[in-house]
């Protein structure tokens, strides 16, 4: 498999006979003009599993996320260097197809983002821009609209009114839907920048579950700042300190005895 | 317990005159316009009449109707809105959703503020130098809605791009990160949202068009012309032309007619807008969300 459109390639998937992980950075630093955001980060997140990021705000954790869409470089003025690879491949190959990439990489926003739509359009966005055809499948439009909201746990709550506005669900349904969203177009990875941090403890709760039954078929990435979200909801946690990765290990590992000074003090609280 | 100190009292005074003060300077804003209307409606109203709308005018514009300048009008008006819109909107859409912030777009900002600025009969003599005569349209209908396009079109890229970016940043963040490309973003998400504030701005481009009458009074517009135009290389009456010169050429005009004419002008305004207007509430309507 590969990002380019057209060429199937032989790339190390095939050949070396392994797995490799779902997303692999090598030295990546990225610059804003002059200030530098993310300073040599060399982090493997491995397939089908939940990955936290914790660490301070304006610790480059967002930035990290949005490379691997390589949706930061529509901000103007962003250099990267180092090397970025998605399900094996070299995201920054010069053959990559950016539509491609980003139909395999999901990304979900602090604050719940549904488009100005109604929620069934909301769902089939992606599937409506991938397809050429605009007639026809509508029972496999159906079909894709009842899955993705079924994953979600949300069809028995909204299946009497997909054609309502999607902004006028609450808060937790709208980051439910905004997660739906992503399926159809039948993601590989979820991207999910603090998807809690707007929702009650109810609806972090029920999101929460809701990652946890998505693990598996979908390797996630997720940043939080909630420390005991962090340690139950992730199998492996990275901690970020001014754009370095201080520390990656096992959840339990860091939470039970943390390696480093500084990622003991942040999970203790004494900042952030 | 609860009751008032001197201060309170003192506080609440300022906040009644305050109060009142507003509203005065809010009133006051109506009294022109009611002014105008009385005077226009008072004075016109005797020479108002179906004929007035329909005929042509007649002994030396001393009487019979506005009809050739009526038409003229509208024609000058739609000519420019379609040179006028699409350009503008498009620029726009440029600047707002494409252009990264380089010297070359600050360049263009920067010269499209300047441009709304430049006087009217200083566009009328460029729109005779580049429309007239390098164009070689002639004195004609599209010269002069080239040059009213030309006057209008910072006003329709500025209020464009006001609108699309107040298309939150979040909904192209969102089509983007599914794989959107920019134009599918726009068009699917960022115009449909934008597009009241952008009839919004042309509204304000048509009020503006068919009061004018500097840039098409050497481009395009004519004295005295009693039939209708049959191309866009004719020329054309104009009503605002057409009220100057009444009011200050022609000798012996009745008293009411000039009034009769501004009136129509004011209400060939309200009508334009009243269309647009129309056609908003119908996209807000059909807008399925
Ligand atoms: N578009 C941008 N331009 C300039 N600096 C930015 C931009 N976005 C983020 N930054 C800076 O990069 C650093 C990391 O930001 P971010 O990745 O959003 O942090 P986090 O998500 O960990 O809070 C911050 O210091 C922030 O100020
Ligand atoms: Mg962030």
């Amino acid at each position: 498999m590969t990002f380019g459109t057209s060429r199937r390639s032989t790339t190390c998937e095939g050949v070396l006979g392994e797995t490799p992980p779902a997303i692999r950075t090598v030295g990546l630093n990225l610059w804003y003009g002059d200030f530098q955001a993310l300073k040599d980060v060399e982090i493997e997140v491995p397939r089908g599993s939940i990955t936290g990021m914790i660490g301070p705000s304006g610790c480059g954790k967002s930035t990290l996320l949005r490379c691997v869409t390589r949706i930061v470089e529509r901000v103007g003025g962003v250099r990267t260097t180092g090397g970025l690879q998605v399900l094996g491949h070299d995201i920054y190959a010069p053959d990559v197809e950016l539509v491609q990439l980003r139909k395999r990489v999901g990304m979900v926003f602090q604050r719940p983002n549904p488009l100005p739509l109604s929620i069934r359009n909301n769902v089939l966005f992606g599937h409506a821009i991938h397809t050429t055809s605009v007639r026809g499948a509508k029972a496999e439009r159906q079909q894709l609209l009842e899955s993705a909201l079924r994953e979600v746990m949300l069809w028995d709550k909204v299946k009497d009114r997909l054609d309502a506005r999607a902004i006028d669900l609450s808060l937790e349904e709208q980051q439910k839907l905004c997660i739906a969203r992503l399926l159809p177009v039948k993601p590989s990875i979820l991207l999910m920048d603090e998807p809690c941090s707007a929702l009650d403890p109810d609806g972090t709760a029920a999101i929460e579950q809701l990652i946890w039954s998505l693990r598996g078929e979908y390797t996630i990435l997720i940043v939080t700042h909630n420390m005991a979200q962090a340690r139950r909801a992730t199998e492996q946690c990275a901690f970020m300190l001014g754009g370095t990765v201080v520390e990656y290990s096992k959840t339990e590992t860091m939470f039970a005895s943390p390696a480093a000074k500084r990622t003991a003090d942040y999970i203790e609280g004494r900042y952030g | 317990m609860f009751q008032a100190t001197a201060l309170n009292r003192r506080n609440a005074r300022i906040e009644t005159g305050m109060r009142v003060a507003y509203l005065g300077m809010t009133l006051m804003l109506i009294v022109p316009v009611l002014l105008v209307l009385g005077v226009l409606i008072d004075k016109g109203a005797p020479a108002l009449s179906w004929e007035f709308l329909t005929e042509v005018p007649l002994k030396g514009m001393t009487e019979g109707g506005i009809f050739p300048a009526l038409m003229g009008t509208v024609a000058l008006v739609l000519v420019a809105l379609l040179a006028s819109v699409p350009v503008g909107v498009a620029a726009a859409i440029y600047l707002s959703e494409y252009a990264p912030n380089t010297w070359l777009t600050r360049l263009v900002n920067l010269a499209i503020i300047n441009l709304a600025g430049v006087p009217s009969i200083v566009h009328a003599l460029f729109g005779v130098g580049a429309f007239v005569m390098f164009f070689g349209f002639g004195t004609s209908i599209l010269a002069a809605s080239l040059t009213l396009a030309v006057m209008t079109l910072p006003v329709v890229i500025v209020s464009t791009r006001e609108s699309l970016r107040a298309v939150p940043q979040e909904f192209r963040e969102a089509c983007w990160t599914l794989g959107a490309t920019r134009w599918q973003t726009i068009w699917r998400i960022v115009l449909p949202n934008a597009i009241s504030g952008i009839l919004t701005g042309v509204i304000l481009e048509v009020s503006r068009t068919v009061g004018e009458t500097a840039p098409i009074m050497f481009t395009g517009a004519a004295f005295f012309l009693p039939f209708l135009p049959q191309s866009v290389f004719d020329q054309t009456m104009a009503m605002s032309l057409h009220l100057f010169v009444i009011s200050t050429q022609v000798p012996d005009v009745p008293e009411a007619l000039p009034y009769a004419v501004a009136l129509a002008l004011i209400a060939v305004v309200l009508v334009m807008n009243a269309a647009s207007i129309a056609f908003r509430v119908v996209l807000r309507r059909r807008k399925k969300w």
